[in-house]
Order: C-alpha cells, then sequence, then structure tokens
C-alpha cells in the first residue's frame, strides 16, 4: 500500500472507532440522560471528532500544516501554563519573549530542519539567557521559582510538543513519505493509552496508585489501559518503520512515558489548586489536559526512533 | 461602519490574547438596565466585559473612561467615541465644565448600561481592591431602578500592566456577582465597604506567600 492509501485505511478505521462511539455514547444518553459520566462522554467524544477533523485537515495539507497545528496548540498548552506560574512584573519582558520569540523560532528550526539547533535552543540557549532578561528587571524577590517555573513552561508547552511535528524531519530509510503516519502512530497510541486507562479504571479499577495526586488513576487501570494500548500499538506496525515486536517496544514506552506525564502534570494541577488546565476543550479541559500525556512521550520516541531507524 | 470592524476585530483579538471567558455566578445576562462596576487594572478592562457580554447587551452598554486619557490624539478619540461609545468624563475636579455624576446620569436616563470601576483609577499597587470612591453611590442613589451588577475581571493585570507594551497571552476570567443595591437609608461610607466586598468576594483566592 502507498503512503496516501495508509493514510485513508487509518483515518478510515478512526472513524469508524469514532463512530461506533457516537452511536454507544447517543445509546447510554437515551437510557441515562441524566447521569453527568454519559453527559462528559458524549461531549469528550464530540471533541475527539473535532481534533480527528483538524489532524486531518493538517495532514491533507502536509509538513506545514502539521508545524502550524502544533505551534498553535503549543501557543495555547504555554499559555495555559504560564497562567498558573506566580511570575511577577519583573518577568513581564522575559514571558513577552517566550511567547513571541522562543515559541515561533523553535517551529521555525523545526520547519528548516536544523536538528543541532532545536534539539537544544530550550533546554540551553533559552535556559541560561531568558533567565537574565529577568535578572535585569532588578526584581529577586521569588527569582529562582519565577524561572524555574517558566522553564518548565517552555520545556513541557514547547520543547516537547514540538518534538511531534519534529518526527517529519527525521530522514528513516525506506520511509521518507510516509513520515506523517509516524505521527498518527504516536498520537494514536498515546490518547488510546489515556481513553483505555480511563476505560479500564471505570470497569475494574480499585487500587488507586497517588490518591493524593489523582484519585482516579489506579493500578488496574494503568495495567488494562497500557497493555491494550500497547496491543494496539503492535497492531499499528504496519503504518512505521518497525516490526510488529518492535512496534509493540515502541509503544509500551510511550505508553508509560504517558501515564508518567500524566502523573507529574496532575502534581504540578494539585499543587496549583485547580482541577484543569483551562476549559478550552468542551469535556476535556484544557490544551494541556489533552498533551500532558503527549508531552512525557513525544521527546522519548522522537529520540529512540532517530537514535535507531536513522542514517 | 469602519468603527464596528474595528470594533469586531478588538474583540476578537481579546479572545485570541486571553481565551477570555464570563462566569455569570450571580445573574444571567438580561437586557435590563445595569452598571457593571469592576476592578480596574489595565485599559483592557472594559474591552474584556464587552467582549464577553452578549452581542445584544453589548450594543446598549457604554464604558465609563476618563476624558483627559481618551480625548488626546485622533487615534484615541476615534477609539474611545466611535468604536467603544464611551461616556467620557473629566477627572482632574479643578478643570471640568461639568459634574460627571450628571454626565452619568444624563447616559443612564438614555437608557445606556454603564461599565463603571468604583477605584477611580487603575490598581497598580499590591492591594487587590483600592477603596471606592463616592461614585457608585451617588449614581445608585439618584437612579434606584438601576441593577448593579460587580464583576471581577481576574489575571488582566498580568496581561498588560501599566507602562507595559507588549501584552501577554493568559487567560482571564470574567466574573459576574450578584446585584447589589443601597439600602433605605444607608450612607456611603458604609455602602462604598459592602460593594467593595462584594466585588472582593468574586475574585479567587490567594495563597499565602504570594
Amino acid at each position: 500500500m502507498s503512503a496516501s492509501q495508509q493514510t485513508l485505511v487509518l483515518f478510515g478505521g478512526i472513524t469508524a472507532i469514532l463512530v461506533t462511539a457516537s452511536l454507544s455514547g447517543f445509546v447510554l444518553s437515551l437510557r441515562f440522560a441524566e447521569s453527568p459520566v454519559v453527559v462528559n462522554l458524549n461531549a469528550r467524544i464530540k471533541a475527539w471528532w473535532v481534533m480527528v477533523a483538524l489532524i486531518g485537515l493538517a495532514f491533507a495539507v502536509g509538513k506545514a500544516g502539521v508545524i502550524t497545528l502544533f505551534a498553535v496548540a503549543s501557543f495555547a498548552a504555554l499559555r495555559e501554563f504560564l497562567t498558573l506560574t506566580r511570575t511577577r512584573r519583573g518577568d513581564h519582558l522575559a514571558l513577552a519573549a517566550a511567547f513571541f520569540v522562543v515559541l515561533p523560532l523553535q517551529y521555525y528550526l523545526i520547519s528548516i530542519e536544523w536538528y543541532g539547533l532545536y534539539s537544544i535552543l530550550i533546554p540551553v540557549y533559552v535556559f541560561l539567557l531568558l533567565p537574565v532578561v529577568a535578572a535585569l528587571r532588578g526584581d529577586t524577590a521569588q527569582f529562582m521559582r519565577r524561572i524555574a517555573e517558566v522553564q518548565w513552561g517552555l520545556m513541557s508547552s514547547v520543547y516537547c510538543v514540538s518534538h511531534v511535528p519534529a518526527l517529519l524531519t527525521l530522514p528513516i530509510p525506506g520511509f521518507a513519505d510516509r513520515k506523517l503516519l509516524l505521527i498518527a502512530f504516536l498520537i494514536l497510541v498515546v490518547q488510546s493509552s489515556d481513553v483505555l486507562q480511563y476505560v479500564w479504571g471505570k470497569l475494574l479499577g480499585r487500587h488507586q496508585i497517588a490518591p493524593s495526586l489523582s484519585p482516579s488513576k489506579t493500578v488496574e487501570g494503568f495495567a488494562g489501559g497500557v497493555a491494550s494500548a500497547t496491543l494496539l500499538g503492535a497492531a499499528l506496525w504496519w503504518i512505521t518503520p518497525f516490526s510488529p515486536w518492535q512496534a509493540a517496544i515502541m509503544a509500551l514506552v510511550i505508553n508509560l512515558m504517558g501515564f508518567c506525564g500524566g502523573l507529574v502534570m496532575s502534581a504540578i494541577k494539585r499543587d496549583r489548586g485547580v482541577k484543569d488546565w483551562g476549559q478550552m476543550i468542551e469535556g476535556h479541559g484544557g490544551m494541556l489536559d489533552r498533551l500532558d500525556s503527549v508531552i512525557f512521550a513525544a521527546p522519548i520516541f522522537f529520540h529512540l526512533t532517530r537514535y535507531w531507524w536513522t542514517v | 461602519m469602519i468603527a464596528r470592524l474595528f470594533a469586531i476585530g478588538v474583540t476578537i483579538f481579546a479572545r485570541i490574547l486571553t481565551g477570555v471567558r464570563g462566569e455569570w455566578r450571580g445573574c444571567l445576562p438580561e437586557a435590563r438596565q445595569r452598571i457593571y462596576f469592576a476592578n480596574h487594572s489595565s485599559h483592557g478592562d472594559f474591552v474584556l466585559i464587552w467582549t464577553v457580554l452578549p452581542a445584544a447587551l453589548r450594543r446598549c452598554t457604554r464604558p465609563v473612561a476618563a476624558a483627559d486619557y481618551w480625548r488626546r490624539g485622533r487615534v484615541r478619540r476615534f477609539i474611545g467615541e466611535q468604536v467603544f461609545d464611551a461616556v467620557l468624563i473629566d477627572r482632574d475636579p479643578t478643570s471640568r465644565e461639568a459634574d460627571p455624576i450628571e454626565i452619568l446620569l444624563a447616559a443612564l436616563d438614555r437608557g445606556a448600561s454603564l461599565i463603571f470601576f468604583p477605584e477611580g483609577t487603575r490598581n497598580t499597587t499590591g492591594q487587590r481592591l483600592l477603596p471606592f470612591r463616592s461614585g457608585l453611590y451617588r449614581l445608585a442613589s439618584a437612579r434606584p431602578q438601576v441593577e448593579l451588577v460587580p464583576v471581577w475581571i481576574d489575571n488582566l493585570n498580568r496581561v498588560l500592566p501599566k507602562g507595559e507594551f507588549i501584552p501577554l497571552p493568559l487567560l482571564c476570567t470574567v466574573t459576574f456577582g450578584a446585584p447589589v443595591s443601597v439600602a433605605p437609608g444607608e450612607e456611603s461610607g458604609p455602602f462604598r465597604e459592602r460593594s467593595r466586598a462584594a466585588l472582593l468576594a468574586l475574585a479567587p483566592a490567594v495563597e499565602d506567600g504570594e
């Protein structure tokens, strides 16, 4: 199958799953109209339709579409993250630089495929230079906490998220025209891991993993979700340069990192006293609520793919 | 025509920048005459309230703004008078020709709702809310049928603090509280404290060590 045929088959399969989900949600809403779980479920499914449509549109446009989509996602995520930080007036210029210089620059570097710089821009250059901007304004109250929070925001919302479109820049022999499918693999595996952990948790969940952190994360949900999402990843080996076994291992790594991402970002939310990062996506919360697993999975997946599968 | 487009453009820009959402906690967006009184920290304050109001209410809601700022220069005059249809009052008691309260009462009598800032000026101190001036009490006493709705604008002081030029994209919320009114025989002082407390009650809790 050619790249475009594979893409069509993939999106056909996703559409079929979404139609099934919508129908089930509709049937459930007829029987349990008042249940908040069902209402939330249907809101989530609707949001999934929109997200799949947007990603499909970006794929249809090509590399520029995908980079733009994730740049916008990074913008929304960074905005949600920095809203919860405790920055002061002295950080104003540094924050403006974060939004209007660092974010566009990172995505520009990915578009020109300059790996040597986009892989270290934020962890090294921005890490060192942005605190100088804040320091020069002279406000030293809570200084370390402020610069640390801004760096965390840029790393999570910009650096990590940007490694999803960065997959398009990897020179993988024999796979050159199908790299969009690698992005699809990552997103599908990590998001179905989220959904499957939720489903397994609702069905079998009993022992909580971190009650003070996230009351809904259970051992049963985690084990069932990660296992089934890993199987799904293995089954999707044909859209990747991996063999079925390799795809399973990659999917396992993605799912474990995704779970860690959910845990850490939940811890941050708890610290800041909020339940959701924002209210942009109905039923899900904010952009970061949707991206928290992707943020931890993307750079590792990128690095492993780059290390083992490129020239 | 240009003013209308400009107004639409400003609200779109405000939405993209701040993702602003309106939370109608204490009342609903009804078509009745109101004075929305809010905390003042930035020139963008009334833009956010305006953006969050339904279009029908937006058309008859006028912000109260300082004439000494918005009459200076053609662009500001265009924005203040044409785009936002602001009620401009002169803040300087020595130079002004008319009592600002009279100007506001005239605007109310023509059917407009107002967006009003009882602090009197932009708050640049560390305090959450400055003490209220007497304007709100005087307006409420003169026109008791107008509903007074407290509105808390959150986070805008971080988006564009006084003296900065680049606005930061940060999430802002606009919270509408339950209406307050002057109790029979209530004096200015107690009413000012009560209305100030009602507005402060809408603000999110502050944590220790801030």
